[in-house]
């Protein structure tokens, strides 16, 4: 365990130090996190505007509050490990990774942590310019801070997990963007990234209640917004503990399988 | 250098067209793929209009089969920039870095024409293609047909956007020749440009003024929409294509400045 711990460390300042050079892109990276919010409050204002002040329950503010709350946990569990899978495989970057004494999604976990960190300057300026620029609402309390906490940590767990395991499917196929793409798109509506869930068509909330994405996104960021009761909260985290297991079974199934099939190119 | 006229420049887009599409043909692949991610984009696109006008009439005052054409004209043009103008000016920025672009000054065409088209994306036509259709069908669903005088509106508009575009990343390229590290502020127009799916009249007034003046979408998207569907003053019309002729001009001239300071980069 301490040296995992060792191993982390030293990846992370590994990291860091390599993503310090490409400080140019945290601009851009502000102007991509903060447009899909500021995009999406414009036009569920509008529509609240046109319609008497509210939809479904949902007010300018509180569309305001909603959308970067899921802005702010996208942000927390987001991966990108999918969209280099395919390259690490093809051109034999996978070797060296295989060879080191721990299993390579340590590696990417220690990554992806040290990139948050990284970018907590930027999502903290951009929350507030959103916060200020659309009069959003929220009425932060310890409690739903208190239920918020854990619920980012597992959906954290359970979008790595399952990210990892997608990212796998490069050892199987050439042409992953296609799959990646759609992907995206799955996970930006039924995630609550592009429109409220409640705002659905109900038979896609129905799917929806039967499939990870609410949960790695959604779901926490309802619970900081308050749009959630207790016994919602406690089926919410029931849910992500089970899609976790699921996810992990997935993981360990499919890398046993891929890595037999995997044979280097190059390297 | 002599003097050029319109055919030549037609005749030497044609070679440049064919040169790619021979190119391209030997990776005909890239054309399905390219076929499912247009498809893909335009089907988000879609799902979230429909969900939008599920809770609404009127978008400020846009009808769901205006916002269609909306969005047909943010294909069009978006596929047009894309297949066009974006992937010449990447390549200018890296030839201005590497030292290649002492090549391309050298040869006895016109520099900047050559610059500007001597990349073309071919299968973004499909994006071009499908705005164009879905144009077609929004038109045809809107009830009735626009007049040929809204369609000439529309055909200037959408003429004096693409320019506009054009002259705006030329000029961002340009600076090339002194800060090295402009690559970086192209993705920013490319993530701007999302935001142009919808008018940019629901945005608030400082988004606004920055997708009209900063990133100029408006121009490129909403005003030959508002064209189309009988929105657009005679006044604005007018302003459209003055700016469009000033942008031009001003794009022209900074390059020339550009390219007589140019002093080669490497060897």
């Amino acid at each position: 365990m301490r040296q995992l711990l060792a191993v982390y460390r030293q990846q992370l300042k590994t990291a860091l130090a390599e993503q310090l050079q490409y400080r140019a892109a945290l601009i851009i990276w502000l102007i991509e996190v903060a447009l899909g919010p500021a995009v999406s409050v414009s036009v569920w204002s509008t529509v609240a505007r046109n319609e008497g002040g509210a939809v479904n329950g949902y007010s300018s503010a509180g569309f305001a509050a909603y959308f970067i709350a899921t802005m702010l946990v996208n942000y927390a569990t987001q991966t990108w490990v999918f969209w280099e899978f395919s390259r690490r495989v093809r051109e034999g970057e996978f070797s060296p990774l295989l060879l080191r004494p721990i299993h390579p999604i340590h590696a990417d976990l220690a990554d992806n942590l040290a990139y948050k960190i990284l970018m907590l300057p930027v999502i903290t300026l951009v929350t507030l310019i959103l916060f200020f620029a659309f009069h959003a609402s929220i009425a932060l309390t310890l409690a739903n801070v208190l239920a918020f906490l854990p619920a980012l940590v597992l959906a954290f767990a359970l979008r790595f997990i399952l990210e990892w395991t997608l990212a796998l499917l490069a050892f199987w196929l050439t042409q992953v963007n296609v799959i990646n793409q759609l992907y995206v798109v799955v996970v930006l509506f039924l995630s609550g990234q592009l429109v409220p869930l409640t705002l659905l068509p109900t038979p896609v909330q129905v799917a929806s209640a039967w499939l990870p994405f609410q949960w790695m996104v959604a779901f926490p960021a309802e619970l900081l917004v308050h749009r959630l009761s207790p016994p919602a909260l406690l089926t919410g985290l029931l849910a992500q503990l089970a899609w976790l297991l699921v996810g992990l079974a997935l993981f360990s199934l499919t890398w046993r399988l891929g890595i037999r099939r995997y044979t280097a190119v190059g390297g | 250098m002599k003097r050029n006229t319109m055919r030549d420049y037609l005749r030497l887009l044609g070679t440049f067209f064919r040169v790619s599409l021979l190119g391209e043909l030997a990776y005909r692949a890239n054309f399905w793929l390219q076929a499912i991610e247009s498809l893909i984009e335009l089907g988000t696109a879609l799902a979230l209009v429909s969900v939008v006008f599920t809770y609404t009439q009127s978008l400020n005052g846009w009808h769901a089969s205006e916002l269609l054409i909306l969005i047909g004209t943010y294909f069009l043009i978006g596929g047009a920039i894309n297949m066009i103008i974006t992937p010449g000016m990447s390549r200018l920025i890296e030839q201005v870095r590497l030292g290649t672009l002492d090549y391309l000054l050298t040869k006895p065409e016109e520099a900047q024409l050559l610059v500007s088209i001597q990349r073309l994306d071919l299968w973004k036509l499909l994006d071009l293609l499908f705005g164009l259709a879905l144009l077609v069908a929004a038109a045809s669903w809107h009830g009735s047909w626009p007049s040929p005088l809204q369609i000439l509106a529309f055909a200037l508009t959408l003429l004096a956007g693409a320019i506009i575009v054009y002259s705006f990343v030329l000029f961002l390229a340009t600076l090339s020749f002194w800060y090295v590290r402009v690559e970086n502020i192209l993705v920013i127009f490319e993530s701007m440009y999302e935001a142009g799916r919808w008018p940019v009249d629901i945005y608030p007034g400082w988004l606004r003024a920055t997708l009209t003046f900063i990133v100029p979408v408006a121009f490129a998207v909403t005003v030959p929409a508002e064209a189309l569907t009988a929105r657009l003053t005679w006044l604005a019309l007018l302003g459209t294509l003055a700016l469009a002729a000033l942008a031009l001009l001003v794009t022209r001239l900074f390059w020339r400045f550009a390219v007589r300071h140019y002093s080669g980069a490497s060897s």
